[in-house]
């Protein structure tokens, strides 16, 4: 059942090719129909090949398809080859599952759009590249992808390219991973001159006999994972993700939320050999995705653009999945990732719906009271907040409950209250959102009022398939207080994590720490409802109290500004100087030296040419008379 | 019989000869019939000495030398009507396209 398994990145790469090629002839339903299909014929190939692998007894891991030979100099050699195992599976159920659905929603939201044709071909080819990162057997293939999605990235923030500053968030996206990108390959270099192949099974077994050493283990993995603080938007790459809002709203939840922002998460997954062996590059990995969830939740409290709230969020539970594999626990980390995928599409679609509603308004100020217009977005929306504010019984208590244990069990007591602090953070967050938009006083713009209404089923449909999975996704990996061996999705990944040693916690420890992140959660919520239904006043009164704390988390803590002074800035007055001093004097002194000495040169021997027959012929017959000379004498 | 050097003395004074009107003469037509003689004092050298010798050879290379200087005739003499139509003169002073 796992033949065909390779096919499944090339369904939407031919729908890419013919998208790209007959596109504009084509009719607005037949492209849809061909987008969602491929997709959908993915994600059926992906479903057969997870109950083949389920089949496969693990000796016969990973199931690997070599397509050809690439690039073969001599003794390096790179195979265009697919894998399949436990990992990849995942990640491409996820990605076409979640993909599939919005591309649906798609269908509904771009309808009056006039590039429907360009967005639905970048959308297919981010799905082929997103596979191609997932399922490549090595690092080149893994680049491949990693650099295609960095393109489709780009190519749909600035989907809407005549709006000025959607433009300049596809650029500032594409040149911040850019920099993160350049760590990576310097880390995949690193891997090929000591290893000498770009195979994960050959890394693997290469670092488990010794053939680096623990400080080269560490700079590679700290290479890598700058590669990954790039492309997951984690401190001190993350700058590019809230602009990246910029975007439509389904690529929001599909490329900035669900698949591509999480790739990090699954190269530091995929390399857990490495991050293990390396032990002070898992500590790093776990602190920065600590920080980062506190640092981005902190911003997210204050902000009123209803998508940016969501992106802060997205940040911010990336820095949790982090943690998850900082503190060996990739697994729960993975996990993580697999209900985030859920929820926060759910969460950004739905939003997606809101915006849809009120004719394209952003600001949750102008927003409130919009329950009783919405009465499909709202239930959908109130799942995803619930689910990622980590209430029980919803899939990210499960996954976010099983991180923190982690970190908790592997005493980095530190990282633990970190994360709880971003929980409560967390939850306040999502229903400050959620009060503000569906609860409260109509603050509606009035020309946005005349045209509210419910979204069309195409929306509707994946919200509600979404939200039914954000409650049900968790159940695949419950706690050990449930019952032992109910983690089927832990048990599911042991053939790829190679864990070093697992730590036990009593059932009592476990039980205190689940109520511990059930409280917080609740708390959270509560100190919403307090701030934004029941005495709207304390906001402003806080804000009045600590205008600077306000104006700092409001702004961002400057970070773009500081950015923009420290590096882009001075990156802009350096070349200035380079191209006055150096550019133009020495490069432009030297091409038009040369030319000037050629055409020097070029003058004095041209009065060698007469042009006078008589004299060419004279030189003949003395060079001539010369040469007998010289054969006679 | 007429000594080798008889005939390869008269063969220096044709070349000389025609050499010198090549220099001295200033229109094409004149300047080609130099060359001509040039051509047909080299001949007379190779005769000679094919005779003195005793072998065939040189007589063969004679007839290859008339026959590419009747071919070399023939385009010379095109070219410098072309000359003369392009130019309305055949003085060589005249025609220096080339000069750098």
């Amino acid at each position: 059942m796992t033949d065909y398994f390779w096919l499944i990145p090339f369904i939407p790469a031919l729908s890419t090719l013919i998208l790209v090629l007959f596109g504009q002839k084509l009719p607005k339903k037949y492209v849809s129909f061909q987008a969602c299909f491929a997709v959908f014929a993915s994600f059926a190939i992906s479903v057969i090949s997870f109950i083949g692998l389920l089949q496969t007894s693990h000796e016969h891991l990973p199931i690997i398809k070599n397509l050809f030979s690439w690039i073969h100099a001599g003794s390096f050699q790179a195979d265009l080859a697919l894998q399949l195992d436990p990992l990849s599976s995942i990640m491409t159920l996820v990605v076409t599952g979640v993909g599939f659905l919005i591309h649906v929603y798609s269908v509904g939201y771009m309808a009056d759009d006039e590039g429907y044709t360009r967005y639905f071909t970048y959308l297919n080819l981010f799905t082929f590249a997103m596979l191609i990162l997932v399922m490549g057997s090595n690092l080149v293939v893994m680049f491949v992808g990693w650099e295609g999605v960095g393109l489709c990235s780009y190519l749909l923030i600035g989907f809407w390219f005549d709006k000025h500053s959607a433009a300049n968030a596809g650029k500032k996206a594409f040149i911040v991973n850019r920099i993160g990108d350049a760590a990576f390959l310097l880390g995949i270099f690193f891997i090929f001159t000591h290893i000498g192949s770009g195979e994960f099974s050959v890394i693997n077994a290469a670092i488990g006999g010794g053939a680096i050493t623990q400080g080269l283990a560490t700079l590679i993995a700290i290479l890598l994972f700058v590669g990954a603080t790039g492309k997951s938007a984690q401190i001190p790459l993350y700058i590019w993700l809230p602009d990246a809002m910029e975007g439509p709203t389904p690529v929001s939840a599909l490329i900035h939320a669900a698949t591509m922002v999480t790739a990090g998460v699954y190269m530091v997954a995929r390399m857990n050999v490495l991050f293990t062996f390396s032990g002070s590059a898992n500590s790093l990995v776990a602190i920065i995705g600590a920080v980062t969830a506190v640092f981005a939740a902190t911003m997210a409290l204050t902000q009123n653009d209803i998508k940016r709230v969501l992106a802060y969020s997205t940040i911010s539970q990336i820095g949790y999945m982090f943690i998850g594999c900082g503190v060996g626990a990739y697994a729960a980390g993975m996990f993580h990732l697999f209900t985030h995928a859920f929820f926060k599409s759910l969460l950004f679609l739905a939003a997606g719906s809101v915006i849809h509603a009120l004719s394209g308004e952003l600001n949750m100020q102008k927003m409130g009271g919009l329950r009783k217009y919405l009465p499909l977005t709202y239930p959908t929306f109130l799942i995803g907040a619930i689910a990622i504010a980590g209430i029980p019984f919803l899939s990210g208590f499960f996954s976010k409950d099983a991180i923190l244990t982690s970190a908790y069990a592997n005493g980095q007591y530190l990282v633990w209250a970190l994360g709880i602090f971003c929980a409560v953070l967390t939850a306040f967050y999502m229903f400050r959102l959620i009060f503000l938009t569906f609860f409260g006083n109509e603050r509606l713009e009035p020309e946005a009022k005349k045209h509210l209404h419910e979204s069309p089923p195409a929306m509707t449909i994946p919200l509600v398939l979404l939200a039914f999975f954000s409650i049900v996704a968790g159940y695949v990996g419950l706690p050990v207080v449930v019952g032992k061996d109910l983690n089927f999705f832990g048990r599911f990944l042991e053939p790829v994590i190679h864990q070093a040693h697992e730590v036990h916690l009593s059932l009592g420890t476990e039980w205190m720490l689940i109520l511990i992140s059930i409280a917080v959660a609740v708390t959270g919520i509560f100190i919403a409802w307090v701030f934004y239904i029941k005495n709207p006043k304390i906001p402003k009164n806080i804000v009045a109290r600590f205008p600077g704390l306000y104006k700092l988390l409001y702004n961002k803590y400057y970070v773009d500004e500081i950015y923009n002074t420290l590096f882009v800035n001075s990156t802009i007055k350096g070349s200035e100087i380079v191209y006055d001093h150096f550019d133009l004097k020495v490069i432009d002194g030297v091409v038009n030296g040369s030319a000037k000495t050629t055409n020097f040169f070029g003058k004095v021997l041209s009065y060698f040419q007469t042009g006078y027959i008589k004299d060419y012929a004279l030189i003949f017959l003395l060079g001539v008379i010369l040469l007998l000379g010289y054969l006679l004498f | 019989m007429i000594p080798l050097n008889y005939f390869l003395v008269l063969s220096i004074i044709l070349f000389a000869l025609g050499a010198i009107a090549f220099f001295v003469k200033r229109d094409l037509i004149t300047q080609f019939m130099a060359i001509e003689i040039m051509f047909n004092a080299a001949n007379l050298a190779f005769l000679a000495f094919a005779k003195s010798a005793g072998s065939l050879d040189g007589q063969i290379i004679v007839f290859f030398v008339i026959t590419v200087a009747a071919a070399e005739a023939a385009v010379g003499l095109a070219i410098i009507l072309l000359i003369f139509r392009q130019k309305k003169t055949i003085k060589s002073e005249d025609i220096k396209l080339m000069k750098g």
